[in-house]
């Protein structure tokens, strides 16, 4: 199936490469824009599958990028979104996350560099689970290091709980880390229990959920 | 009771004179040797007990009439420094030892000063002054008491209108000594420039710190691994023909330098000038400062405007410093980011364990330091066993709300009472009605007491008197206290 994707980038040698990179992997670009206006107004008019977005566009050079998408979402609620910026902040992952629906990715844009893995990511967001940094869980993480029961985790359980935060799904984490899905499935199951969560089967919802833990220090 | 006290506070004030009148003997002795007869020595010493009589008055000023008077004096000369050579030099002559230029050096210090010369007229004038402002009252109160003792009752008015008067005398005194001894306008600006100069000095060496450390992290780092990365494409790009697989691991190694670099790039922006800060303003900024502490930060912003960017920048790095400082020892932090007038005020506040202190040279000392250049300063309170609160305050970091309402609308109009009318109490119906009534009268003309039954005709001439002389010292202190308040202003 050939997805829709609205792309805003300002950078005209970013965006022609993005664009080429999402035609060779079967997207169709429908809308290339450069502004933030521009964004808002392609979102809702074309309602693509997935929207590529750069946190920083014209005219302000603020975050007319992040709050374009906002506006979206409220508009269109759960409209895919993945984020790119050149420095990730756990201000706007929380804001991104904040409506607890899903479809949401927010990624450094050095994670371009591998194209595998970004179409990857754009594919998990398009069906609406999550593509986090992987900078963005370590700060995460690090903020907290003084929470009990993050501090209770094996290292093992650690790995497990990064990947899982920044979105894979525990065929991708097993692969990852050289484990079989039931074992992943194991420490996955030992995570919720000492985070005290509800488990769920559903991996996006897993996903949230450890998320809104986390984000909850 | 407080009037006794405030009776007493005068004669004390009074009672310096027996300090003062000795030692200007002694200093005008030093000062006008050193002129006639070149005893230049004596100058310096001289000069220095005139400051420390000045400096007792001013303590004693401030101590009972809540008058604080800033010491004029410019700074005092920097120590001589020895050249190279092993000789001082002082203009165009040199010395083996420093004692001449240092002395040299002090002379002028005195000599150039303006407040070493309104000083010594202070001096010559002050005694008398004293005598009346500050004594007064109270030889006003022994006049009466004498009078009513011969006989004459209305001599008991004196005490009562000493006492109420007081107060007043007293307070005039000290605008008065604050006219005399403390900085003028001039020197006040002199003050304003050296202090400016000073922090203009610090703020650009800071810069060029700065730029020095960017330029070393860029050349070391990121400039360094682009280089890397253009020599593996180079190689890989000669491969690619007769070995595509070692070219396809060249060209993997390449990419893994420019996302190390981008790294590299992204901490160096950090520094600089943090993305969110540039994107979001202060109060997101220090957020996500928040987010990413591990400590439990509670945040509260209430601004309504975005303060000029290189204050943001500097109350972020203060509050980055002071988050760090606080995650070595505490466990909660309140950050709060608020307006006071014009000024922006953040406390930062820990459940450490207290005990902090600014050590010169130490990340604290920096704070003080980044924020002087906008003349905001840094308060620390951290007693032992905690809690630990550092306030900042930048005074003009916020434009004004909305233009104020002067309120000193109605104390002007008073000012202004009191100096146009004040005269015809004091002088015509007062003084010169006393002389009237005291040499016989030709006619009696507009004096209203004249017009008074005999009894009536002395009591009304006093008053005349007290209530020109209270028009005359309420229209000193107002006028003072609204420049006060003009000045604070602006």
């Amino acid at each position: 199936m050939i997805m829709r994707v609205v792309l805003a980038e300002d950078l005209h040698l970013l965006r022609e490469g993005l664009v080429h990179l999402l035609r060779a992997h079967d997207f169709e670009v429908v809308a290339a824009v450069e502004s933030g206006p521009d964004l808002l107004t392609a979102l809702i008019t074309h309602r693509p599958d997935v929207a590529v977005v750069d946190v920083r566009l014209p005219p302000t050079f603020t975050d007319e990028g992040l709050q374009a998408a906002l506006a979206a979402r409220r508009q269109i609620p759960g409209l895919p979104v993945l984020v790119l910026s050149q420095h990730v902040e756990q201000l706007y992952a929380r804001e991104l996350l904040a409506d607890g629906t899903g479809g949401i990715g927010y990624l450094l844009k050095d994670r371009v560099f591998n194209a595998e893995q970004f179409i990857d990511a754009i594919r998990r967001v398009a069906a609406g689970g999550t593509a986090m940094d992987p900078e963005v869980i370590a700060k995460l993480l690090a903020s907290n290091s003084r929470n009990e029961p993050v501090a209770r985790l094996t290292p093992r359980e650690r790995e497990v709980l990064e990947l899982m935060a920044e979105g894979r799904s525990n065929a991708a984490i097993g692969q990852r880390l050289f484990l079989s899905e039931s074992a992943v499935g194991k420490h996955t199951a030992n995570i919720f229990l000492k985070l005290n969560l509800a488990p769920s089967d559903d991996d996006n919802r897993r996903v949230l959920a450890v998320l809104a833990y986390l984000n909850d220090k | 009771m407080k009037h006794i006290k405030v009776l007493g506070h005068g004669l004390a004030l009074f009672a310096v004179v027996l300090i003062q009148i000795p030692a200007a003997l002694i200093a005008l002795v030093g000062v006008v040797l050193s002129f006639i007869l070149g005893m230049v020595f004596l100058f310096p010493p001289s000069i220095r007990l005139i400051r420390s009589v000045a400096r007792l008055d001013r303590r004693l000023i401030l101590r009972w009439t809540g008058i604080k008077i800033e010491e004029p004096y410019h700074p005092p000369p920097p120590p001589p420094v020895r050249q190279r050579d092993g000789w001082y030099r002082d203009g165009r002559t040199l010395y083996r030892k420093p004692t001449m230029p240092a002395f040299n050096a002090r002379l002028n210090w005195f000599l150039r000063d303006p407040s070493t010369w309104r000083e010594i007229v202070w001096l010559l004038i002050d005694p008398w002054t004293r005598a009346v402002l500050a004594a007064g009252p109270t030889l006003l109160i022994g006049y009466g008491v004498y009078q009513t003792w011969q006989g004459n009752l209305w001599g008991l008015a004196l005490p009562v209108a000493a006492i109420v008067v007081a107060p007043w005398a007293l307070r005039i005194y000290g605008f008065y000594a604050m006219g005399m001894l403390g900085p003028t306008a001039s020197t006040q600006l002199i003050g304003q420039v050296r202090h400016l100069n000073q922090v203009r000095v610090e703020a650009v060496d800071a810069q060029a710190a700065e730029l020095r450390r960017i330029e070393r992290d860029l050349h070391d780092g990121a400039q360094a691994r682009m280089v890397a990365v253009g020599m593996t494409i180079g190689a890989a790009e000669q491969l690619i023909a007769s070995d595509p697989e070692a070219a396809k691991a060249l060209l993997a190694k390449a990419r893994e330098s420019s996302a190390t670099a981008l790294a590299e790039l992204r901490q160096l922006v950090r520094g600089i000038h943090p993305p969110v800060l540039a994107e979001r303003g202060l109060g997101d900024a220090i957020r996500a400062l928040a987010l990413d502490s591990p400590l439990k930060v509670e945040v509260s912003v209430d601004l309504d405007e975005r303060p000029e960017s290189p204050v943001e920048s500097a109350v972020y790095f203060a509050v980055a410093e002071l988050l760090a400082n606080a995650s070595r020892h505490a466990t909660k932090v309140s950050i709060d980011i608020s307006r006071r007038g014009r000024a922006l005020r953040v406390t930062v506040a820990d459940d450490g364990s207290g005990g902090a202190v600014i050590h010169p040279g130490g990340g604290l000392s920096g704070i003080e330091r980044r924020l002087a250049t906008f003349d905001g300063v840094l308060a620390l309170t951290s007693p032992p066993g905690g809690p630990t609160v550092a306030t900042l305050e930048l005074p003009f970091a916020l434009s004004a709300q909305e233009p104020e309402i002067r309120s000193a609308g109605w104390r002007g109009a008073l000012v202004a009472i009191c100096w146009t009318l004040c005269w015809i109490p004091l002088i015509p119906q007062g003084i010169v009605t006393g002389f009237m009534l005291a040499f016989g009268a030709p006619t009696k003309s507009w004096f209203l007491a004249l017009y008074m039954p005999e009894p009536l005709q002395w009591p009304t001439v006093f008053a005349m008197i007290t209530l020109g002389a209270t028009m005359l010292a309420g229209g000193i202190v107002l006028s003072a206290s609204v420049a006060r308040e003009e000045a604070i202003d602006c």
